[in-house]
């Protein structure tokens, strides 16, 4: 386990520091010029409204690399971090104050890349997906806001900054799932996700309150002579069950953020939006915030939450894979493959395989937005084929209408295959590297805690369905026969360099080669994490909570035992897997309608999702929250209104009768009553002119005489 | 030396009012007038800004007002007229210089009597500028009349279907809240032989009113003005004049009604209850806050259900201000977090809510009606005016980056150490928030568009004297989510002592310790 992180704090700005404000603020830059502008560029060439955003996102990408080759190939310090901080928001009490500021480490170098670059190979992948489209150029500028909330996220050095970040990416997701905002599903997928999101954020608040009020600071590391949060929880100032409560509600933000069960329901949904905001968003950066944010409260994270942590994240792993392998919307399968993928990121996290869960954080990025955007290629050739046929109603997004695409489409097929190799866990490419670490992670847990033994029943079982649903995916989309031949005629030939450059870069990242060789020999042998750069640089951090560290240093000597046993189950896993999907749905020796037959409710459950959607808007929503809603405001109405409209009709009862006993028994006996009242009638008359000068003469004298009154 | 800043502020839109009454004016010059009287008001409310010293406290302190006017009114009562200002009294004299040129440019349409409109609306803008400068008590009543009777006859005449029952509603509701305040004011008088809010308080605390006990003098005093102040707010269960007054009122009275007006509730609670009677607001604050956390939930709630847009943001205003009543229910000399972001929330609510109202406005005098359900699709019809709208509503549900974040945040971060449970309760305000607002947006502007909805021809982009009057504020929302220390510079001295002040017991123990 490595010493404490260095200090390495800066007072006047970094090089690094310089840029990394640069790389965040460009993307802002070029959203506001893209929002106000965006309109009229368009209008003169629909290319020149996405001069902007690509500079801002290239040059991010260059200042990114620049960072990243500092950190990981010059310094190669696990321990490295700068951080720059300014204070943002005063008190009437000096030593309360919030501030915002940058930490650069390994893990934010790396995330930079990831970001600048996955995001720049969007924007060239949209350049051709979404030409023709009427809003084009405000495409690209929510692509920049993204990019500039994505980056702010990974850069912020406190908690604060990151909540900020955190619901401004919760903005761009919302505008960019909405994007299409005509289709109706589209509406509902956007506001479905933040408020889902905006659910999980409660918790997070509630989170970062706790340790706000109980700390007095939100910054994470410690800046010169100010303690940041992981100093003071490891002098004890927060601890026990607070401490707990605070990591666990912090996790709710990850829950909602990465789609974690039970507040998965929206990014399904989400796939909405257009499909390279899916693999930019809501595949490779956005969603894996939460396991991001997990990671960087890791360090003062007690036994009992990752407890909670480990279980959520397995159990979503499962689950969302028991949905994808009966779905046959293509970006459906991808989506609930991703909230799998996610489970795993968190299970990893709370099993304490710190590093291999950030690692598939960044494996996952690479392989799934090329995923995403493979099947955006698909969509893309399907419907033009279906455009010019003059096809409105065929779905371009359902499996069942594809099938032997890999002659239309060989880049696609080529790359979407690679990548699939990398998810379900082949070895020789990235994700089976990753994949296996965690795996390993959660049967070292259960080795040493056998009580959980589900936890890596539900990762290889998991795994086992990643390899079934992925090669399902390539066996109905690429293989076999055409399912509708019209289709298949009408696509002529692949498409453009913009879609399959970017393909082909994500796929080649999917090799195992880039993130494995430290030295030559765990080059060839491959199938070994733990020489990896990655793992050095992404070392374990200090543990602030004196439980989890004995936890962890327990857990490290079942690591090494579980390593080897964990490769073999997950190979044998994934061969199953593929297997089986190969003789179901290419060699159609085994019937997938008979099996679904067989499987009975389980295959009714799965293929409806379980009915989750169902019971949250009906239940929750319509029967519970609109119900209410409508009753409190009929009390507000009829009672609360009520008592006082009842209350003004007593006093003019009440004055009626006075007025009628003033008339009847008092001007009687005064006898003036007639002149009186008609003396009254014709003031009064005179009163209301019905001309508002006069009504404002009256008010200023009524004030005057009010005032007079007073003072006499 | 002399300053006439604030008698400026409060008097010059009262010449534009006479003026426009002179018979030889045009009425259709009414609004020119009533637009150069109020923007020069706005322009020394910056120059005063500008020369504001941020490390003068006030509150309790004579001599740390600033741009003090003091002279002798009317000496055998010794009542002063005297005005001076503070960090809690400047952001909302700016609010209010900032928004009656807004709303003289939202009414510019209005062709009935508006030589009656823009002089009542004049004296208006007097009634509330002079309101959050007094420091006398008597003046502050006075100018808190001087502002109801212009806004009765605002809403009674140029209002909607409904206006008589509104205006009579809102009138009776808020006399009845003042007939309380004037009963406590008399008795604060008789007590003490001053209406001077800084005597006063010196007074009580040399224990004039006597000890506090439940039935005594302070508490009926407390509960007498506290009622008087929440009608104003609108607290739970006296909220109700609000969404008929709203419906009724044409939208730049509504924007004055919601973005100035309801502050005036507070500031009062905070100007003249908290620090006069600082025990019994120790023993009611518990109460506030639970009363907070049902303006919260309840009004989101309301909201929720509501079908006319303009009856939804009314109701969204009572769970915004539900946050200020939570925000200035947390006493801790510690932890001023509740206390600031409350000050701030009424500023920021003013200008947030003033965006929702003007644009309800834009759209009600296209289409003629407000039904959220007879609109649909907009965004593509409409693009700009949806995109002032996503701005205004995502300023109004917290996005961090615009205003209503920090200040809701550290209202939180206030209540969440003194009321945790109260705290856990209200924080799903910020979901229900979300969920009108978005629920709205979608069936406004999302969806297909809808050529059907009535009116549809009408239906054009914002022009660009309505985008004038929404920009000025959006600047300040964003300006202020990003960069919220010109505000807090403000407005931290007077929070801190008003803190001090309502807690002497423990202010003093703080000053012992850092000796």
């Amino acid at each position: 386990m490595p010493e404490t992180i260095t200090q390495a704090i800066t007072s006047e700005l970094s090089r690094n520091i310089q840029l990394s404000i640069w790389i965040l603020l460009l993307p802002l830059f070029s959203f506001l010029i893209q929002i106000i502008f965006g309109k009229k560029m368009q209008a003169v060439n629909p290319a020149f409204a996405t001069i902007l955003p690509f500079a801002a996102i290239f040059s991010g990408l260059a200042m990114s690399t620049v960072i990243f080759t500092d950190l990981v190939v010059n310094r190669y310090d696990p321990n490295h971090l700068e951080v720059w901080d300014f204070s943002w928001v005063f008190f009437a009490i000096p030593q309360m104050k919030i501030s915002m500021g940058i930490m650069i480490d390994n893990m934010t170098a790396i995330m930079l890349m990831v970001v600048t670059l996955i995001s720049s190979l969007v924007h060239l992948f949209s350049f051709e997906y979404m030409k023709g489209d009427p809003r084009f150029s405000r495409f690209y500028a929510f692509l920049s806001v993204f990019s500039f909330s994505m980056l702010g996220l990974v850069l912020s050095h406190s908690l604060f900054g990151l909540y900020i970040f955190w619901e401004l990416v919760g903005l761009s997701s919302f505008l960019l799932i909405g994007f299409w905002f005509e289709k109706d599903t589209a509406a509902d997928a956007c506001k479905k996700a933040f408020l889902t999101n905006r659910i999980g954020d409660i918790g997070m608040f509630l989170g970062i309150l706790i340790v706000f009020i109980t700390v007095g600071t939100l910054v994470l590391p410690s800046i010169g002579e100010s303690e940041g949060v992981y100093a003071l929880v490891e002098k004890g100032e927060l601890a026990g069950t607070m401490l707990t409560l605070a990591g666990i509600g912090l996790f709710c933000g990850a829950i909602g953020k990465s789609a974690q069960f039970p507040l998965h329901v929206w990014l399904p949904d989400a796939m909405e939006g257009p499909t390279p905001v899916s693999a930019l968003i809501h595949a490779a950066t956005m969603v894996a915030a939460g396991v991001y944010l997990v990671a960087r409260i890791f360090p003062i994270l007690t036994p009992d939450s990752m407890l909670v942590i480990a279980y959520i994240g397995g159990f979503t792993a499962f689950f969302a894979a028991t949905i994808a392998i009966t779905q046959n919307d293509i970006k459906k399968v991808l989506a609930y493959s991703t909230i799998s993928q996610l489970g795993y990121m968190i299970m990893g996290l709370g099993v304490g395989a710190y590093s291999a869960a950030f690692f598939h954080l960044v494996t996952h990025a690479m392989f799934k937005a090329c995923l995403f955007l493979g099947s955006g290629s698909v969509i893309h050739a399907m419907h033009h084929a279906l455009h010019h046929l003059h096809d409105h109603h065929t779905d371009p997004q359902d499996m069942r209408n594809m099938g032997g695409l890999k002659n239309k489409l060989p880049i696609t097929y080529g790359t979407f295959l690679i990548a699939t190799c990398a998810i379900a866990g082949v070895p020789f490419f990235s994700g089976f590297l990753s994949k296996d670490a965690i795996l390993a992670g959660s049967l070292a847990f259960s080795m040493s805690h056998t009580s959980h033994f589900i936890l890596p029943v539900f990762g290889f079982g998991a795994a086992l369905m990643t390899a079934f649903y992925m090669f399902r995916i390539i066996w109905m989309t690429f293989h076999g026969e055409p399912q509708k031949k019209e289709i298949y005629d009408e696509i002529h030939h692949e498409n453009p360099i913009q879609i399959t450059l970017p393909l082909m870069i994500l796929a080649g990242l999917s090799f195992w080669i880039w993130w494995a060789p430290k030295d030559i020999l765990s080059f060839i042998v491959g199938a070994n994490a733990e020489n990896s750069w990655f793992l050095h640089l992404i070392a374990l951090p200090k543990i602030a909570v004196a439980e989890t560290h004995e936890l962890l240093e327990h857990l490290e000597h079942y690591t090494h035992a579980a390593h080897i046993p964990a490769t073999v189950i997950s190979l044998i896993v994934a061969g199953t897997g593929i297997l089986a999907s190969y003789l179901m749905y290419q060699k159609k020796s085994l019937s997938a309608d008979d099996w679904a037959k067989r499987m009975g409710i389980l295959y009714t459950l799965s293929f409806n999702k379980y009915y989750v959607d169902e019971f949250y808007v009906n239940v929750l929503v319509k029967g519970f929250l609109l119900n209410l809603n409508n009753l409190l405001a009929w009390t507000d109405r009829v009672i609360v209104d009520g008592i006082v409209n009842l209350t003004a009709s007593l006093t003019v009862f009440v004055s009626k009768i006075s007025g009628l006993f003033d008339k009847y028994v008092v001007d009687l006996l005064v006898n003036a009553s007639g002149f009186s009242m008609r003396a009254a009638g014709m003031v009064l008359t005179f009163f209301q002119t019905g001309k508002a000068q006069n009504y404002f003469a009256f008010t200023v004298l009524g004030i005057l005489a009010l005032l007079t009154m007073i003072v006499m | 030396m002399y300053h006439w800043e604030l008698n400026f502020i409060t008097f010059f839109p009262i010449v534009g009012a006479l003026i426009i009454l002179l018979p030889f004016i045009a009425k259709e010059h009414a609004k020119w007038i009533a637009l150069f009287t109020t923007i020069p008001p706005f322009f020394v409310a910056i120059m005063m800004y500008l020369n504001y010293d941020i490390a003068l406290a006030g509150i309790n302190d004579a001599n740390s007002m600033q741009y003090v006017i003091n002279f002798p009114w009317i000496e055998k009562f010794n009542i002063h007229y005297s005005m001076g200002i503070d960090g809690l009294s400047y952001p909302l004299i700016f609010l209010t210089t900032l928004l009656c040129p807004i709303c003289v440019l939202a009414a510019w349409k209005i062709d009935k009597m508006p030589k009656g409109f823009f002089s009542l609306f004049l004296l208006l803008d007097t009634g509330m500028a002079g309101t959050f400068a007094a420091t006398d008590f008597f003046l502050f009543f006075v100018f808190w009349e001087v502002m109801l009777l212009p806004m009765y006859f605002l809403i009674g005449i140029w209002g909607g279907p409904r206006k008589e029952y509104a205006a009579i509603k809102f009138f009776l509701y808020t006399l009845f809240g003042s007939v309380f305040m004037l009963l406590v004011m008399a008795a604060f008088y008789i007590k003490t032989g001053t209406f001077d809010f800084f005597e006063l308080m010196a007074k009580s605390k040399e224990g004039v009113f006597g000890t506090f006990e439940v039935g005594g003098f302070q508490f009926w005093a407390y509960l007498g003005l506290f009622i008087g102040f929440a009608i104003k707010v609108p607290m739970f269960p006296f909220h109700t004049w609000l969404p008929d007054a709203h419906v009724e009122a044409p939208t730049s009275i509504s924007v004055i009604l919601a973005g100035v007006l309801l502050k005036m509730g507070t500031y009062g609670i905070l100007r003249i209850i908290y620090p006069i009677l600082p025990e019994a607001t120790q023993y009611f604050a518990t109460t506030v806050a639970v009363f907070g956390a049902i303006n919260i939930l309840y009004g989101a709630c309301c909201a929720m259900a509501q079908k006319d847009l303009k009856k939804m943001v009314a109701y969204s205003s009572v769970s915004h201000m539900g946050y200020v009543l939570l925000g200035m229910s947390v006493l801790s000399v510690n932890n001023p977090a509740g206390m600031t972001g409350a000050v701030m929330q009424m500023f920021n609510h003013g200008t947030i809510t003033a965006m929702l109202f003007l644009l309800v406005g834009v759209i009600y005098d296209r289409a003629h009606h407000r039904e959220i359900e007879g609109f649909g699709g907009l965004a593509s019809h409409v693009p700009v005016y949806a995109g002032f709208t996503t701005f205004a509503f995502f300023a109004a549900l917290g996005l961090p980056g615009l205003s209503g974040f920090i200040s809701e945040a550290l209202i939180f971060v206030g209540s969440w150490s003194t009321y945790p449970t109260i705290t856990l309760w209200s924080v799903f305000g910020i979901l229900l928030g979300a969920a009108y607002l978005l629920w709205t947006m979608q069936r406004v502007f999302m969806g297909k568009l809808n050529t059907e909805m009535k009116h549809f021809k009408d239906i054009v982009e914002i022009s660009g004297r309505e985008k004038l009057t929404l920009i000025p504020i959006g600047i300040i929302v964003l300006a202020l989510g990003i960069y919220p220390k010109p505000m807090l510079d403000l407005i931290n001295a007077s929070v801190g002592r008003l803190l001090e002040v309502v807690n002497p017991a423990v202010a003093e123990q703080v000053s012992q310790v850092i000796k």
